[in-house]
């Protein structure tokens, strides 16, 4: 049959397929290049703010309303200390926790679920019956949550070979070698969950600051995930995937730029369990983490907190014996004020510390810069329907693609209680693990919306050749500043020591502080701050007294 | 001789082209998605034709006598095929499919004979260079005449049936012309003439009587079948009758069959609504069709219904449509009932209106998102908007044909801190059908219908609760949204039942 002759039946059949086709060429979609709030963190670091024009006396101050700072918040008011200032530098409070909004959908910006909270993950469990997300005691040994807040099913699919597998790990087609070495892996990983030291303490806790030492974590922390898969004979490609996977989703770099002690936490701190889940399922939201942002903003207010204060960063800070000084510049009102805080909590990055710390110990600033941090993108694309392809495994919650740059994409709306298909947003992220850090920032302060969103739709254009006919926006997030790097060596850098030690008028509460850019991390960090202010012990592990812990009835 | 039959190819060329789209037309006209119908059949057609050059090349002999035979072979099959594919569907057979693609393979390749053998006729009389551009050219020419009568003049003003017998007309007419032209050179051939003017008489014939036949083939079809058949953005909606038997069916699932659909809603309404002297507020969750309603609005007592159904155009055809509301007996008109269109769940979420009765009567899990329909945290929502001592009552497939299905239905009521009552009922349409009423103590049925019924008895009602050893309860997975344990059992059960 001639070509011709087919071209000229199939249009002459049917007029449909020619109107349908959206071909290339196409007009851009719209789209946004937003971030955080660069211009301001710039006139920060160069001092160009407004000197205060007025003084005010305030009992606690915490600087930063990320995970970190509101969870010292719902610390300090659990406990019944509510006269606490919320310094934000950002518009909105969530740090990389932060969610946006559409028409169609909340959607995450950043940071997207939550592992169910390990054994020692106590205050987070606690945290989330406050919030109604556990449902019931918090500290019942198989906890029951809000089912509407795990992930649904399905939960993950792999785009691999030209199609969509169930799960991360495709078993099938992998090959003998490596699923023998996936189940070496397994078994190593399984044996590490359990392990501890002498005092009974997991050495892969979560959070990671209550984990236990020994001299073989010791040894895992200085040397680099990379190095110790090739030490193990681990080189199965899928299985070197999945851990170069778990090392970007995680800290943003690849294995090699990543300790072995923090790429496997990733898979040996999981031990947590739920009375209505199995132990992979995660806690997620259509807003990503930005829902138990939303929720404890909320639960403070109710608390009688007042308001966080957001275009609000702190652009001075001065310690002395019997409290702080710090000068807020108020964004809205354009000018700046000095408050005198008994105690300040420094819930924001330790390089942000070091730029306005004025009587800083001398080392601090050099010790504060000694922290590698990832750079991240995010994507937002809003589609008219869900995207369509070829299968076999169904649109999960989380879509990850192999072998790509990028790691993949969330559904908005895979939480959300309907059933009518409609539209959606997608979270594409896309950690710049390939750039030197310093030269991911300098691309995404000088990159157009253009040089991102290209190469993102050629990337998800490989499993949904349709996609570009569904989308509507296309909005980016640049993150230049994401999260801590936990480098080879990174448990015992001085720096680690320098943030815990800071106690009397300065704590710090920042996942800068364990150096791994996880919730559980940064939230510890707040309520280990929180209690410190308040004079209390049980900092190192929860005691019973904080496992009741101020509790108030309703 | 070169002239006749370079326009005979012409001919040829608008009746495979005509045959083809007649029938992708016809495809999509009863079974819907014109996209695929259309793909499929040209995909087809086009092969055909390819097998058929190709074979063309096992005619050695007595060219022009195959020609006109071949000719006279396109005519009756591609002529007839849209009224046989008409009375196929009409009269229920169940392969329609296959002949479908069967006539329009054979069509195809008869087609696909043609052309290589006009042109070996023809290849001493004119050069190959002059050969392949008149005749390619003039096929081409016929195909593109008919692609554009074909929507603007044939399918309006003559139908389907009749534009393919015409086309039929067209190729015999040739293959007699043929005939004439070829005289002598045809050699022995004696049934020949014969075999066409038969041909041209049946053809005729069929053009003739088209008009009853598309009476009666669009009748049974279209008044008596399809009755109704649209799309709208949550679903496809065909309605097809059949004599008194008037059938709904949702993306190709059977809804009801009117003969014994009273049967399904007097058992999902009255045991429940029944033991509830005092109702007053009704839910009921999807039955757009109003049938469940219809039942409901049987009791005096009852002030209100809410029946929130996602798809508008449900409603307004269950509520609009003479037939349809009759069957409903206009119970989506009546004063007490009010229509939400809306997704159950988003209500469920948004509202805080409470009930003494909730009817679930939604579409099957088979699918993700229908499936959060049957979770426990859907069942817990739903137990914030039942009344201290209200029920609920839940559609929930066959506990013979998907009977872990149905116990994963129970054990979820029962995870979301519901006190269940299961039972069952004979539909012939669907086969044992299931049910459960939910509530927060144990459930007493009432002794008596207060309203008429035509199937249930307090008799049989007592029967209903009892459940024989091969429906009786199995252990079942709580279906959670996080594990949707029942889409899957749902869909390996059902696949299993039908094989
Ligand atoms: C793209 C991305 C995806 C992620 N995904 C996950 C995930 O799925 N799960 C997970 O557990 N973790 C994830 N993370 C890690 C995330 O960083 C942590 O979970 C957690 O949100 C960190 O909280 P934090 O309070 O330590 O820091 P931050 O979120 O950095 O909070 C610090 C806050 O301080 C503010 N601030 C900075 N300077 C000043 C100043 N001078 N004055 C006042 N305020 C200031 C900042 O604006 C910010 O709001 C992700 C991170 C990114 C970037």
């Amino acid at each position: 049959m001639n070509p011709a002759r087919r071209a000229l039946l199939a249009a002459a059949a049917s007029g449909c397929f020619a109107s349908c086709e959206f071909r290339d060429g196409a007009p851009q979609p719209a789209g946004a290049l937003l971030g955080t709030d660069m211009a301001l963190g710039h006139a920060l670091r160069d001092g160009t703010l407004p000197a205060p024009t007025e003084e005010r006396r305030i009992g606690a101050a915490i600087v930063g309303a990320g995970i970190g700072g509101l969870s010292a918040a719902w610390q300090l008011a659990r406990q019944g200390e509510t006269d606490v200032a919320v310094f934000e530098l950002e518009d909105a409070a969530g740090g990389n926790a932060r969610h946006g909004e559409n028409a169609v959908s909340p959607y995450p910006l950043g940071a997207h679920y939550l592992p169910l909270p390990a054994s020692e993950a106590v205050s987070v469990r606690e945290l989330l019956a406050d919030l109604g997300v556990l449902a019931g005691d918090p500290h019942a040994p198989l906890p029951r949550y809000d089912e509407r807040h795990l992930v649904h099913a399905p939960q993950e699919r792999l785009y691999k070979d030209g199609l969509w597998h169930d799960g991360l790990l495709p078993r099938a087609g992998a090959g003998a070698r490596a699923i023998a070495q996936i189940e070496r892996f397994d078994a190593l990983v399984a044996a590490l969950k359990a392990r501890r030291d002498g005092d009974g303490r997991r050495l892969f806790a979560s959070p990671s600051l209550l984990a236990g030492r020994h001299a073989d974590s010791d040894a895992l922390a200085a040397t680099s995930m990379d190095q110790w898969m090739r030490d193990n004979g681990f080189d199965a490609p899928l299985l070197t995937w999945h851990v170069d996977y778990a090392c970007r989703d995680d800290f943003g770099a690849r294995p090699a730029q990543v300790s072995a002690w923090a790429g496997l936490h990733y898979f040996a701190c999981r031990d947590g369990v739920a009375a209505d889940a199995d132990p992979h399922n995660v806690l997620t939201w259509p807003e990503g983490n930005g829902h138990l942002v939303r929720r404890l903003v909320g639960w403070l207010r109710d608390r009688g907190v007042p308001p966080i204060r957001t275009g609000a960063p702190c652009i001075r800070l001065a310690t002395a014996r019997g409290g702080a000084v710090l000068d807020i510049y108020h964004a809205a009102e354009r000018r700046s004020v000095r408050y005198r805080a008994a105690r300040v909590i420094w819930a924001a990055p330790a390089f942000a510390l070091a730029r306005v710390w004025e009587n800083a110990p001398p080392a601090f600033a050099a010790l504060a810069r000694s922290i590698d941090v990832s750079p991240w993108l995010t994507a937002n694309l809003t589609l008219a329907s869900l995207p369509e392809d070829a299968g076999p495994a169904p649109l999960a919650w989380d879509n990850v693609l192999f072998d790509s740059p990028a790691l993949g994409y969330v559904v908005a709306t895979h939480q959300r209680m309907r059933v009518a298909p409609g539209p959606t947003v997608l979270t594409y992220y896309w950690p710049l693990a390939d750039l030197d850090p310093a030269a991911g920032r300098a691309r995404l302060a000088a990159a157009p919306w253009q040089a991102w969103a290209a190469p993102i739709l050629d990337e998800l254009a490989r499993p949904h050749p349709g996609l570009r006919r569904q989308l509507q926006r296309l909005d980016l997030w640049r993150w230049p500043h994401a999260m801590p790097r936990p480098v080879p060596g990174f448990r015992a850098a001085p720096v680690r020591a320098a943030l815990a030690a800071l106690d009397g008028p300065l704590l710090f509460a920042h996942s800068d502080l364990s150096g791994m850019p996880l919730f559980e991390e940064a939230h510890w960090a707040g309520v280990r701050a929180a209690r410190r202010l308040l004079g209390g012990a049980g900092v190192s592990a929860p005691t019973p007294a904080a496992r009741t812990g101020g509790r108030r009835p309703r | 001789m070169r002239l006749a039959l370079l326009f005979s190819v012409f001919v040829v060329a608008s009746c495979g082209l005509a045959y083809e789209l007649i029938a992708a037309a016809l495809a999509s006209y009863v079974l819907g998605d014109s996209v695929t119908q259309f793909s499929t059949i040209i995909g087809t057609y086009l092969f055909a034709m390819g097998v058929g050059s190709w074979a063309s090349k096992f005619i050695v002999r007595s060219l022009a006598v195959r020609f006109i035979q071949i000719e006279i072979a396109v005519g009756l099959i591609g002529g007839f095929s849209a009224m046989l594919l008409f009375l196929a569907f009409a009269y229920d057979a169940g392969p329609f499919r296959l002949l479908l693609y069967g006539l329009v393979f054979v069509t195809g390749a008869l087609v696909g004979l043609e052309i290589p053998l006009i042109m070996r006729i023809l290849k001493d009389e004119v050069t190959f260079k002059d050969l392949v551009a008149q005749v390619l050219s003039v096929d081409y020419l016929g195909a593109l005449a008919v692609s554009i009568l074909f929507p603007l003049a044939l399918a309006p003003h003559l139908g389907l049936m009749r534009s393919g017998l015409l086309f039929g007309l067209m190729n015999v007419g040739v293959a007699l012309w043929a005939m004439r032209v070829f005289g002598s050179a045809l050699g022995r051939a004696p049934y020949l003439r014969a075999q066409g003017v038969l041909a041209l008489l049946l053809l005729a014939a069929g053009i003739a009587s088209a008009e009853r036949l598309t009476a009666l083939a669009e009748s049974a079809m279209y008044a008596d079948r399809i009755i109704h058949a649209e799309s709208t953005p949550y679903q496809r909606i065909v309605i097809t009758r059949w004599r008194d038997d008037i059938r709904l069916h949702l993306n190709g699932n059977l809804q009801f069959s009117s003969r014994d659909e009273y049967r399904y809603h007097e058992a999902l309404v009255h045991p429940a609504l029944a033991a509830l002297p005092g109702a007053q507020r009704v839910l009921i969750l999807g039955g757009g069709d109003g049938l469940a309603a219809r039942e409901v609005l049987k009791y005096r007592q009852v002030a209100s219904i809410t029946l929130v159904d996602l798809d508008r155009r449900m409603t307004e055809l269950f509520r609009d449509n003479r037939l349809l509301a009759a069957l409903n007996a206009g119970a989506l008109a009546d004063p007490r009932l009010a229509i939400v269109n809306r997704d159950a769940l988003a209500w469920l979420e948004q509202s805080d209106a409470m009930f003494d009765l909730v009817i679930v009567d939604l579409p099957d899990p088979s699918n993700h998102a229908l499936g959060k329909l049957y979770s426990s945290a859907f069942y817990r929502l739903l137990g914030k908007h039942v009344a201290a001592r209200g029920l609920v009552v839940v559609q929930a497939t066959s506990p013979f044909y998907a009977r872990r299905s149905f116990w994963t239905v129970v054990a979820t009521l029962e995870d979301a801190g519901f006190v269940t009552a299961p039972y069952h009922a004979y539909v012939p349409s669907f086969g044992e059908w299931g049910y459960i009423i939910a509530g927060r103590a144990p459930f007493v049925p009432a002794p008596a219908f207060p309203v008429p019924t035509r199937f249930l008895t307090p008799a049989t009602q007592r029967l209903m609760f009892d459940f024989p050893a091969d429906m009786a309860r199995i252990p079942a997975e709580v279906n959670r949204l996080n594990n949707q344990a029942l889409t899957r059992t749902f869909e390996d059960e059902w696949r299993r039942a039908i094989r």
